[in-house]
């Protein structure tokens, strides 16, 4: 089912789609505040998105500088060319210790490598620490947004859930108190691991160290606890210096929620005394994308939310309606790289209304990939029948202006005199629109009536 | 290490031309009294500043804290502020400071723009010690505190040993965007800002 359809029954529920459209925008309004409270603003968005271009550029030197730089601080490199291998590195790690229980915090590349069920069906589990990470593994769901993953539910789905989950009592609603028993639902979770994982918010080439954000502090607890810490990374979370590290850092939690920083930013350089740090770094088709001079960019991106939370395609249509687990614009562009086929309809789940690009902390050029991406798909030969017949008489009727004139006139008769007939050739148009009331004269004949030239 | 000569020659093969480092100089703001600004930014982030004159006065406005003194397990990293009754570094599994209720550690650089105060907690007997506590309270000169972040990276050392940031006490918006205290750190983050 591709964008469209998914969308068309998550707009069934008017009221729910009002309620996630504001939830949504709300923190769309908080980034505009946080982002004004910042003078150099512009110019903090066009370096960070000139050091992305630079680091992108020279990625491989960089790699290997954090490699020879974190195995000198007493951390173990993997290297993972897709998600199978990244599960096994994972896996082995874990089994070689007899782990049988992992925390971990928020990491959408485990996510994309699908870690949960690898290691779930060999025998370990892993809970999720994120508060709503929890929520949605507890619910049997992906997260349906990066940054908030569970903002598609409402505090009764939650309170039922915790209810039959982790024991709280019924009718329990009250964010606090649900957050209260997560707390003490986790922190079991927390002292019963032997190992932590976590994904990674940038690798310093320079330092060979990886820097890790969250508000709540699971990263915090699930590494400074158990004595093994696995951290896993795409390629393209490499940065050259730390002190590029202040370019990004402003930006990334004023973009996502409006935040000055996140309250725990955390600086890791090797394990701790007597510990293990294992370093997974994933290509999984981010070699292939570098190679895209078109949507090289798309790399550039350090996952804020902010064009999820302006989209007014996904705050109307949520999360679950891209057939990717990254939704969204940038999800919309990083998708069709990965499958054109499966997620071919995600390019045209877009206004192009370029609000995206506005909000990108590093300059995104997300309507113009979408854009691109369309062409592709057109080129592909992906156009749905019907769209592709009425491109070509389309295409018929603007090379010939007096073909145009004459399918000008005859859609203006069409119009008025069967009314019917016009709507059902413009179905998929009038499905949420009426048709407008046709003029009684074309431009044309306006321009020749009153200025007497053709 | 197929992966890794694999993963690096594609990269190389796909790389676009060598783009410059932009550096990072020229950015960032200035505030004229940037400890005044960092103790209303710590406000802002749900926390609590309180200014003292020295480390003698820091001791008094700890022990004045409702959450201090309804403390029983309390480590402290500061000398004279503070009375542990809970030596860490006797402490040799992590795991056996659960039930801590407060923290008071030594914030080696306050910044203005957001409030956080760098932490160099790989020093510390526990890197626990920031996060595991009940309430967290954090001394810091206000000679100490810069104006924003590029400041910051100029004068702390990023490696090799642990380091972070922490802005305010734990937080969640998990639930409907509501904004709930105490996620899985700390419930409470006093900065206590010394002028000596």
């Amino acid at each position: 089912m591709g964008h469209a359809e998914s969308a068309a029954l998550f707009v069934r529920d008017d009221a729910r789609v009002h309620w996630h459209d504001q939830a949504v925008w709300w923190v769309r309004q908080k980034r505009d505040a946080g982002a004004r409270s910042v003078p150099d603003w512009e110019a903090l968005r066009e370096r960070a998105e000139a050091i992305k271009a630079h680091t992108l550029s020279r990625l491989g030197d960089y790699l290997e500088e954090f490699e020879r730089n974190a195995t000198a601080r007493g951390a173990t490199v993997h290297w993972a060319r897709d998600g199978e291998q990244h599960n096994r590195i994972v896996h082995r790690i874990l089994a070689d210790r007899g782990v049988k229980l992992v925390v971990k915090s928020k990491s959408m590349l485990t996510e994309e490598c699908g870690l949960n069920p690898y290691l779930e069906a060999r025998g370990i589990e892993i809970a999720d620490t994120d508060l709503g990470e929890r929520i949605v593994q507890l619910n049997h769901q992906p997260p349906s947004h990066i940054v908030m993953p569970a903002i598609h539910l409402k505090r009764e789905e939650i309170g039922g859930l915790f209810h039959r989950t982790i024991g709280t009592p019924e009718g329990l609603t009250d964010p606090g108190a649900l957050t209260e028993a997560a707390r003490q639902h986790l922190r079991t979770k927390f002292l019963g691991a032997r190992a932590g994982m976590t994904g990674v918010n940038f690798a310093v080439a320079e330092t060979g160290g990886v820097v890790v954000v969250t508000n709540e502090g699971n990263a915090d607890m699930g590494t400074s606890l158990p004595p093994l810490h696995i951290a896993c990374m795409g390629i393209e979370k490499l940065i050259p210096r730390a002190r590029d590290l202040g370019v990004f850092l402003r930006l990334l939690a004023r973009s996502a929620v409006g935040q000055p920083i996140s309250v725990y930013t955390s600086h890791f350089h090797g394990p701790r005394p007597g510990g293990e740090l294992h370093l997974v770094l994933v290509d999984n088709g981010r070699s292939e994308l570098l190679g895209q001079g078109a949507f090289r960019r798309a790399l550039s991106c350090i996952r804020c939310g902010a064009c999820l939370n302006t989209c007014p395609v996904f705050r109307r249509s949520g999360g679950y309606s891209y057939t990717w687990l990254i939704p969204g614009p940038i999800g919309s562009v990083l998708a069709p790289a990965r499958d054109p086929v499966t997620h071919g309809s995600l390019p045209f789940a877009s206004s192009l209304c370029g609000s995206c690009t506005d909000v990108c902390p590093v300059r995104i050029d997300l309507p113009h990939q979408l854009l691109r991406w369309r062409r592709e798909l057109v080129a592909r030969g992906q156009l749905p029948p019907g769209k592709r017949l009425a491109m070509r008489l389309a295409s018929l009727v603007f090379r010939f202006p007096r073909l145009y004139a004459l399918a000008g006139r005859l859609a203006r008769w069409a119009m008025r005199a069967t009314p019917g007939l016009a709507r059902a050739l413009s179905a998929g148009w009038t499905r949420q629109r009426e048709l407008p009331v046709p003029p009684p004269e074309s431009f044309r004949d306006l321009y020749r009536r009153t200025l007497g030239r053709p | 290490m197929a992966a890794r000569e694999e993963i690096l020659a594609a990269v190389r093969r796909a790389a676009p031309p060598v783009r410059e480092h932009p550096g990072v100089g020229g950015l960032g703001v200035r505030f004229p009294d940037p400890a005044g600004t960092f103790a209303e930014t710590v406000a802002a982030v749900g926390g609590t500043c309180l200014r003292v004159a020295d480390l003698a006065a820091a001791d008094r406005a700890l022990r004045e804290l409702p959450v201090y003194r309804e403390a029983r397990r309390i480590a402290s990293l500061v000398p004279g502020v503070g009375a542990g009754t809970v030596d860490p570094a006797a402490v040799s599994d992590p795991h056996d400071l659960e039930g801590l209720d407060v923290s008071v550690l030594p914030g080696a650089l306050g910044v203005a723009e957001n409030g956080a105060v760098w932490l160099e907690a790989g020093a510390f007997p526990h890197r626990a010690l920031y996060v595991i506590p009940e309430h967290l309270v954090l001394v810091l000169g206000a000679a100490d505190v810069v104006s924003d972040m590029h400041q910051a990276y100029d004068r702390i050392a990023v490696g090799p040993g642990f380091g972070v940031f922490v802005s305010g006490p734990s937080k969640t918006a998990d639930i409907e965007q509501a904004l709930v205290i105490g996620a899985h750190g700390a419930r409470s983050c006093t900065v206590l800002l010394t002028e000596a």
